[in-house]
């Protein structure tokens, strides 16, 4: 029994959520080989190389894969695929874009989202926004599965020493095209993978406002996340925004500014280990789920607090 | 050109579900039920095409129990001219929701198949990659801006990090996100004209897909409580609590 891994990277490094995947891959058990599909994708295959518990290293390296469009990714993946028992990618956007097409072309079903490996075909997943968590049992031969980054913790990105092979199938579907794409920039740490994340609702007023957020963020080390209400208002661009619809974080520390703590915000941070709340509404869903609520204007307490931390 | 969009019956997005005692699944009894939200967007989706005059026909597609029609009948009154519900009380899961749109689109020969990108219920995020894959079609997924022009589609989509815009054949499927439009509200006399337009009711035997689930749930359990917490006075005390108690600063 052998499991494939399809990395996330960009060409020259494997992104966070990839390690989190191979953690899931050896709670299942088994060889571990890393797929990285791909253009000019060499340094990103020596990066997969040194993960920890990885055993091969498989390097699809063709201008079919430059975008990773999931046309021409999922028939490789599927190809690849049928001489493994268990198929994961990571639940980014990415993953859950190609990941289903691979099951359909097995005809198998696609597991979504697990947040924990029970046994080789049994796993936990949140359903209904989080709400309410199911134990599945997959019963094809073939398990296809995305996984939740917050719900593993990631093995170490060096100490192995994995072989790596190159694979010749070019699979190019031929039914789209790339046109552009445009890339929020940010120094601050990722989203999902930040220990400490700052976010703000529509408390905030305007997007401008938000920059005392990202003042205290920037003195934390801390991303910055906003809630849905905040994204739809047009304060943040929507890459920000955790929720169901949006990322899924789960960091040491998760501060809600201004945030009343919709169902849907609450399934994308829940899962933080320390939740602090400021709003000016004691009634607020949110001082709920915070373990430190602070009630009050926070344009005056969040200026504070940055002083003192 | 003829578009298809597939709707979801789903428990209403402002119910807070309570998981039922015997660990079988949530409780859906006497609970309120809606089109889900993605699904809604979806059909918005497909009206404005109709409306710019890119889209002629819109066929709606419902995969469930009877009681489905209620949301088909509620997409007719948004603008869609007809449905199709495929009844069946058993659990549908997506692959062989697929299989069936699949069916429904060798009839119907659409170009444009529209989804929401996933059901709020039972969160997968799968069917409409999963039937673009059975048919061969390009796929636009988590689609925020959706053009229609000779004879392709271009997409915008949400991704981590930013948008990506791709460009695709037709006939394709597109999933939507939340912002690629605003549901509009069915007005009354367009509800009272919804109820007379041609709702074919099948089975999933009439396209000979098997509908067996492919994945047992085997229990459905509230996830874990988090300790109620505690209201602080000031700034100074929530900064001591969360160097010194919590430690995480």
């Amino acid at each position: 029994m052998a499991v494939l891994v399809y990395a996330e990277h960009d060409n020259s490094s494997i992104k966070g959520a990839t390690l989190n995947t191979v953690a899931a891959a050896q709670a299942i058990g088994g060889d571990i080989h890393v797929l990285v599909a791909g253009s000019n994708c060499q340094a990103a295959a020596a990066a997969a190389a040194q993960i920890a518990g990885v055993s091969k290293v498989l390097v699809a390296d063709n201008a079919a894969y430059t975008n990773q469009l999931a046309e021409n990714v999922s028939l490789l993946v599927a190809d690849l695929g049928k001489a493994y028992s268990h198929i994961l990618a990571p639940a980014t956007t990415n993953g859950k874009n190609f990941a289903p097409r691979v099951a359909a072309l097995l005809d198998v079903a696609q597991i979504s989202e697990i947040t924990k490996v029970i046994s080789a075909d049994t796993f936990e997943r949140p359903i209904y926004a989080g709400n309410a968590i199911a134990t599945v049992q997959a019963l094809d031969a073939i398990k296809v599965l995305t996984v939740r980054a917050t719900g593993f913790d990631a093995v170490a990105a060096t100490g192995g020493s994995a072989a790596v092979e190159a694979v010749a199938t070019v699979t190019d579907a031929g039914t789209s095209k790339f046109v552009a794409e445009e890339l929020a920039k940010s120094d601050r740490p990722e989203l999902t993978a930040a220990k400490i994340v700052v976010s703000g609702g529509r408390g905030m007023g305007n997007g401008d406002n938000f920059k005392i957020l990202y003042s205290l963020a920037d003195k934390l080390g801390a991303a910055v996340g906003a809630s849905r209400a905040a994204v739809d208002a047009g304060f943040v661009p929507n890459d920000m925004q955790v929720g169901q619809t949006g990322k899924i974080v789960a960091p040491q520390l998760y501060v809600a500014v201004g945030i009343s703590g919709a169902i849907q915000h609450l399934a994308g941070m829940k899962d933080s280990k320390v939740i602090v709340a400021i709003n000016k509404d004691p009634e607020a869903p949110i001082f709920q789920v915070a373990d430190y609520g602070l009630v009050g204007d926070l344009f005056d307490l969040v200026p504070q607090l940055e002083k003192l931390v | 050109m003829k578009a298809i969009v597939a709707v979801k019956r789903v428990v209403d997005y402002n119910v807070k579900v309570r998981v039922k005692a015997d660990k079988t699944g949530v409780e859906l009894a006497n609970v309120k039920m809606a089109i889900n939200p993605f699904c809604e967007i979806a059909v918005e989706e497909a009206v404005r095409l109709k409306e710019k005059g890119i889209v002629t026909e819109i066929v709606v597609v419902s995969i469930g129990p009877k009681e489905a029609q209620e949301q088909i009948r509620t997409a007719m009154a948004l603008g869609a001219d007809r449905g199709i519900l495929v009844e069946t009380g058993a659990e549908v899961q997506p692959l062989a929701v697929a299989k069936l749109l699949k069916a429904i689109c060798d009839q119907e020969q659409p170009q444009l198949v529209i989804l929401g990108k996933q059901a709020i219920d039972d969160d997968n995020n799968q069917t409409g990659q999963m039937l673009a894959a059975l048919a061969g079609y390009a796929q636009g997924t988590f689609a925020s801006v959706v053009k229609v022009e000779g004879g392709k589609a271009s997409v915008t989509r949400e991704i981590d990090g930013g948008f990506q815009t791709v460009e695709l054949n037709l006939p394709a499927v597109v999933t939507t996100d939340l912002r690629l439009n605003e549901p509009r509200y069915a007005a009354l006399p367009n509800i009272m004209k919804a109820k007379k337009k041609p709702l074919d009711v099948k089975t999933p035997a009439d396209f000979g897909v098997d509908v067996t689930p492919r994945v047992k749930t085997l229990k459905v359990e509230p996830p874990a409580e988090r300790s109620a917490g505690i209201k602080v006075k000031t700034v100074e005390e929530l900064v001591a609590k969360l160097k010194n108690e919590a430690k995480v600063i």
